[in-house]
């Protein structure tokens, strides 16, 4: 019965796709925002810190002037609060009818197509941080090795519905070497 | 077959987990004991008898000489604690005398002896319906399944002193597992008829039938003559860098320090690079033989180690094509693979262009090489991010392979078949980004990767798309991998 429900649901995703592909661009997919917020968080805690004691350190043994290079980890800070957020926004993804496309990064910009037939394992993978954040990541893995195909930062549910999604559509088109 | 199978191992049913590759063996070595003793001599008279398949599988022994083979190794252990310590090797020598030496030795030698002796007894392997199967073990028993349908290739090699004692090894190239699993030593007819059997299976033929077929007949392509291969190496930018490096660095290391150890220390690796850059290759590369036949490309190498190699054509997932500065004026390239699975990589040596093309065309099917011009290259403004080098790089893409080439004076153009892509990737720098450039990568499955680098934006975009659709269908062309089922 459940099969029966998701295959056609997975016709629908087909055939939605075909229309997008004449269309010329993917579905895209964005990740949800609990990524961000995670990385934000350890930013903001470590450069913290690092804040507190190069300010506090100088300050108290040299003098209160000292204490300004307080400043320093403060906009490094700043800094990497806008880069992730630029990250995190590059980070996308798109199920296709015959393939997973990956699309990442700002500077240097990473776009990877693995088709499901090349997928040998899919790996639901989640950290103790991450899992506080409740967030799970999907890595791919095919026979070859530089292969560098993991979407980070999913809700759990996401992450274990592609997962499942990828292993069926993969099973479904196996080719292996 | 489970049938067959069960009636085959009826001794013993029941301790063997049908699937497992390696299991320990500890109990009930006795058991099993007589019968298959009794087998196994049998064959060894027999030497090629031919099995029905409704019979006991048949366990042979490898080659009674086997138990020499590791003969050296308690004297290489010797040496290397001597080396290792040599002051206090000399206080430990001086104070033995002759009779202790001479009772250590009665005691060693019979020790050794018959410690080869047990485990050449205790090694058997045989060929059942699906599998190899080798057990080896004296304490503790290992035996190692390994299938015949994942079976690569099959290697006979023959050392220079299995070659005086007229026996061979054979190495199998088995796809997932890390190391070569090795046969060592069988007689020279047995390795070579074993070898044929294996891919017979391997290759689809039925068990019945595997035993007749035989080395598949096999007709020459190409032969290597030695002075081609002298000449070569000599055109070799490698040969002369090393070669000049272990003529210059020590005499230079000796006028900094004036310290022997630390000129010794270095002039050794340097002068072995050397030598192994020259003289090596040309001792494992000469009377280099590539001949065609039914269970695919054999090759013969090697001026005192004999190796006899096979390429199944289908499992080949990248050729490369090298072509130094040297030898362009003569029209020489040399030929590389990645086989997944496998350790060889080199398909020829040295030949002329044409020769080696029908070479490719027979391991990649349908593909003719292209020339030079017929490449395209990157942009003009790719000149920008890699000066010069630029010119080296072009991308062609036909109905079978991916082309890419690279390098401006050693020139390498690899291919991919479009079946072998596991995953496409684009790839663009800041800088790249800002000359609207971008590098596509073709990932396969031997853990290479073959990359188009400096095309424009726009194409590697279109590209990527592409790839990814032809590796997709390219799947459904290709040859399968049961080649002469």
């Amino acid at each position: 019965m459940e099969t029966g429900i998701s295959r056609q649901d997975m016709d629908q995703v087909t055939e939605g796709t075909a229309v997008r592909n004449a269309a010329g661009e993917p579905e895209w997919t964005g990740l949800p925002p609990g990524l961000l917020r995670m990385r934000r968080m350890l930013l903001v805690v470590w450069l913290g810190l690092l804040t507190l004691t190069v300010g506090l350190l100088p300050g108290l043994l040299a003098g209160p002037v000292w204490a300004a290079f307080a400043a320093l980890p403060l906009a490094l800070m700043a800094w990497g609060w806008r880069m992730l957020g630029r990250n995190w926004r590059s980070w996308r993804y798109a199920e296709r009818a015959d393939d997973l496309l990956i699309s990442r990064g700002v500077l240097w910009h990473e776009q990877t197509v693995v088709p499901y037939g090349r997928m040998q394992l899919v790996e639901v993978t989640s950290g103790p941080v991450e899992r506080r954040f409740g967030l799970a990541s999907v890595q791919l893995h095919t026979a070859a090795a530089a292969t560098d195909a993991t979407i980070p930062g999913l809700d759990p549910a996401e992450a274990e519905r592609l997962r499942d999604r990828l292993t069926e559509l993969g099973e479904a088109r196996s080719a292996g070497l | 077959m489970p049938g067959a199978e069960n009636g085959v191992r009826s001794e013993n049913a029941g301790r063997k987990a049908q699937g497992a590759v390696q299991e320990p063996e500890g109990a009930g070595a006795s058991v099993r004991g007589g019968a298959i003793r009794e087998q196994g001599e049998a064959v060894v008279e027999q030497d090629e008898a031919v099995v029905e398949q409704d019979e006991a599988v048949v366990e042979r022994r490898l080659h009674p000489v086997t138990p020499l083979r590791r003969a050296w190794a308690p004297i290489a252990v010797l040496v290397g604690w001597a080396l290792h310590d040599p002051d206090q090797t000399q206080r430990q020598l001086s104070r033995m005398t002759t009779t202790t030496l001479l009772i250590v030795l009665a005691v060693i030698v019979p020790v050794a002896a018959l410690y080869g002796f047990l485990t050449w007894w205790f090694t058997h392997y045989a060929v059942t319906g699906t599998e190899l199967r080798i057990r080896t073990g004296l304490l503790f028993r290992r035996t190692a399944h390994i299938r015949l349908e994942r079976i690569q290739a099959v290697d006979v090699n023959r050392p220079l002193l299995a070659r005086v004692a007229g026996v061979a090894k054979l190495r199998l190239d088995v796809v997932g597992a890390e190391e070569k699993d090795e046969l060592a030593f069988l007689g020279e007819r047995e390795a070579r008829a074993l070898r044929a059997e294996l891919l017979a299976r391997a290759a689809g033929f039925a068990p019945e039938t595997a035993h007749e077929v035989g080395e598949a007949p096999a007709h020459d392509m190409l032969r290597v003559p030695p002075r081609v291969l002298a000449l070569s190496l000599v055109l070799t930018g490698a040969t002369w860098g090393t070669l000049l490096a272990a003529l210059v660095v020590p005499p230079l290391l000796w006028w900094a320090t004036g310290n022997v150890w630390t000129v010794l220390a270095t002039a050794i690796p340097l002068v072995g690079s050397a030598g192994a850059a020259g003289v090596g290759r040309f001792v494992g590369e000469y009377d280099w033989t590539v001949s065609e036949s039914p269970d695919g490309l054999r090759i013969d190498h090697g001026l005192l180690d004999r190796s006899h190699e096979t390429v199944p054509p289908g499992r080949v997932q990248t050729v490369r094509i090298v072509e130094p500065l040297l030898w362009r004026r003569r029209g020489w390239v040399r030929v590389e693979l990645d086989v997944a699975g496998s350790e060889n990589s080199l398909l020829v040596p040295v030949a002329p262009r044409e020769i080696a093309e029908a070479v490719v065309a027979r391991v990649l099917p349908g593909v003719t090489v292209p020339r030079g011009a017929s490449l395209s290259r990157p942009p003009r403004r790719a000149g920008r991010r890699l000066p010069l080098w630029w010119r080296g790089h072009g991308l062609a893409v036909t109905d079978a392979v991916f082309m890419a080439r690279h390098g401006l004076l050693r020139r390498t153009l690899a291919l991919v078949p479009h079946a072998k892509v596991q995953s496409v990737r684009l790839t663009q720098g800041p800088w790249q980004r800002l000359l609207r450039l971008a590098d596509v990568h073709v990932d396969t499955g031997a853990d290479g990767t073959v990359t188009a680098r400096l095309r424009d934006a726009d194409e590697a975009a279109a590209l990527l798309r592409a790839q990814a659709e032809r590796s997709r269908t390219g799947r459904r062309d290709a040859r399968p991998d049961r080649w002469m089922a």
